[in-house]
């Protein structure tokens, strides 16, 4: 009976998010289009007729025809291919680096809020370093040390996004920490253990979705940055940073445009969906926030 | 006041240590010793590679070695580059000019055009400027600085052929005011991109904010006019927490720096990272991370101080 009670109130409150997000047309609208990238460069890319490293020696930076839909890139290589192959690329640096900071941030800004103290100060100073330093000089210094491949980029990001993460989380706990609830479990006897995962961690979760879904989307933009500078995801496997390298060259840029505008323009398209989508997010797990339509 | 930036210069001090610790750690512990390259070379006995190491202090363990690096920085020697030979710190200063000139011109055009737009959409909430500058906002921070970059040139120097591809002053007219204006239009544009994106949104939430102020209502009811009290009492207090982001912001542009320098080959701190990196040059690599560690750091207290300066709510005791 009370189980029941307590189901019907999730879907009420599920629906009620459902409501609101779908409200926001912008966050809909890019929920959508990642979906759709997501299928395309996952679904599409072995169906393909040309491997994102092989060389089409009768076809040196061609423009696009019926062999090569978009054509081929200065070395040879089919760009349809190495669009959604790099496709996929970006997306994976971009989740797994975001679910490395999501995996250090998180207990630590936990254990700062709830144990407060020397580890609060240490840790929370810690991070204050991290964010107001400009992140890309250090990841520039560790990926020219440990040298550029898709493991160092996906680690250095993961690792440097941690501030972002314990910082949100010490703030939403603080403030959690304060509430009734959390008393009432301690008077009830309950252990340490239990209020931090079972009575605080869930009630933090939302602000906490919203940033990961900002944190995928600008750690997408750092990999492709890197890349694109060359010292990110090194060719032959492709990126869609990397795809841009060569335009830095301007005959590619002037000349070959289908080089460099599509691997652009899925960028700009992905990394726009999801800041709509984390938008949308913010507007609905938030019930202060107004709805602006 | 001298107190609190006595206390503040003890905090930074740490910090600043730690990252030094960090920066030598890192770089001890890779593989690119400045011996490798002699040791590349078969022409070089092992012996006389020993008695090199011997004399760069390479035998010695690492924290004598941290300590007589870190002695050197505090008397501002950073080494000479692998590359040119020439000073660490004249190279990085030298770029660390360029980048300054780059980054002032950007939050200049920054505040330009995200704070007017930023008041109409408060303004006008709601409204069609209001939804414009909100979806102006959205691109200008989701597009990578590159590809706007790479879009820019391509319209403005390859089709229209009117703005140089890069570079910081035309062959011969170096120290040319007018030509380094040309040169500075679209770097400059490209890295104010982003800060022009969230500053369009801060504003506009900072003025909404203050608009729903007791004493905002007030001048409206003494008859003020709308401009009047939008430029005067509700903009000028909404600006502090603007200043506060902006010097926040500035010295997480030298991030973005990097890339915008390398496409315009803009002669500064960024693009010289990027090349001493590729040519492995590490002392300017280490140096230039240090001291845009230290520039930051500077930067942050400075702008901590001009902070209270505007708002006098702020004390510093």
């Amino acid at each position: 009976m009370a189980k029941a009670k307590t189901n019907s109130r999730k879907k009420t409150l599920f629906l009620n998010f459902m409501q609101r997000f779908g409200h926001n047309r912008l966050a809909v609208a890019g929920l959508f289009a990642l979906i759709l990238i997501a299928l395309i460069v996952t679904i599409i890319p072995p169906f393909l007729p040309f491997s994102q490293e092989q060389i089409d020696p009768l076809a040196f930076g061609a423009s696009p025809d019926g062999k090569h839909l978009l054509g081929t890139d200065d070395v040879g290589r089919d760009v349809l291919s190495r669009l959604l192959y790099g496709g996929r690329i970006s997306l994976f640096v971009g989740i797994v680096s975001t679910m490395l900071s999501v995996a250090i941030g998180i207990p630590l800004g936990l254990m700062a809020a709830y144990f407060r103290g020397k580890f609060e100060t240490v840790t929370m100073r810690l991070a204050d370093i991290f964010l107001s330093f400009p992140n890309i000089i250090l990841i520039l210094f560790l990926v020219s040390i440990f040298g550029p491949s898709i493991f160092t980029v996906t680690v250095v990001i993961g690792v440097l996004g941690w501030p972002f993460f314990a910082r949100l989380m010490f703030g939403t706990v603080l403030s959690i920490r304060e509430k009734d609830y959390i008393e009432g479990a301690v008077a009830i006897g309950e252990k340490q253990r239990t209020i931090l995962l079972k009575y605080i961690l869930p009630n933090a979760i939302a602000p906490i979705l919203i940033q990961i879904t900002f944190r995928i989307a600008s750690a997408i933009i750092i990999e492709s940055s890197l890349s694109f500078l060359g010292l990110g995801v090194q060719p032959p496997a492709a990126s869609w940073g990397n795809m841009l390298y060569n335009a830095q060259s301007i005959t590619i840029l002037s000349k070959k445009i289908w080089i460099w505008l599509p691997p652009g323009l899925f960028l700009v398209l992905t990394i726009l969906s999801m800041n709509f989508v984390g938008n949308g997010l913010r507007d609905a797990l938030d019930p202060k926030t107004k709805i602006r339509t | 006041m001298k107190r609190y930036v006595i206390r503040r210069l003890l905090i930074a001090l740490p910090t600043f240590l730690g990252i030094t610790v960090l920066v030598f750690v890192v770089s001890y512990l890779s593989a690119g010793s400045p011996l490798e390259l002699l040791l590349s070379n078969q022409n070089i006995s092992a012996a006389e590679i020993a008695r090199q190491g011997e004399k760069l202090g390479l035998n010695q363990p690492i924290y004598v070695q941290y300590f007589s690096w870190l002695g050197h920085l505090v008397l501002g020697n950073f080494g000479k580059s692998y590359r040119t030979m020439e000073a660490v710190t004249d190279m990085v200063f030298k770029g660390l000019g360029a980048t300054s000139i780059l980054v002032l011109v950007s939050v200049v055009i920054a505040c330009l055009i995200a704070i007017p737009l930023g008041v109409q959409s408060a303004r006008r909430q709601n409204k069609i400027w209001d939804h414009i500058a909100a979806v102006f906002s959205f691109l200008a921070t989701s597009t990578p600085s590159f590809f706007i970059a790479l879009v820019l040139l391509y319209v403005f120097s390859v089709q229209l052929k009117i703005l140089p591809i890069g570079g910081m002053y035309k062959i011969g007219e170096e120290n040319n005011l007018l030509s380094l204006l040309q040169h500075l239009i679209m770097p400059g544009l490209v890295l104010s991109f982003h800060m022009i994106g969230t500053l369009i949104q801060f504003t506009r939430s900072s003025m909404l904010e203050v608009m729903r102020e007791d004493y905002v209502r007030t001048a409206k009811a003494k008859g003020l006019k709308e401009r009047n009290v939008v430029v005067r009492h509700v903009l000028r207090n909404s600006l502090i927490p603007v200043v506060t982001y902006l010097g926040m912001e500035i010295p997480l542009m030298l991030g973005g720096a990097v890339v915008t320098e390398q496409v315009f080959s803009w002669p500064g701190i960024g693009k010289l990272m990027i090349q001493s990196i590729f040519s492995r040059d590490y002392p300017v690599v280490m140096g230039i991370t240090v001291i845009v560690a230290l520039a930051v750091l500077v930067f942050n207290i400075i702008t901590d101080l001009i902070y209270g300066l505007l708002d006098p709510r702020i004390r510093y005791d």
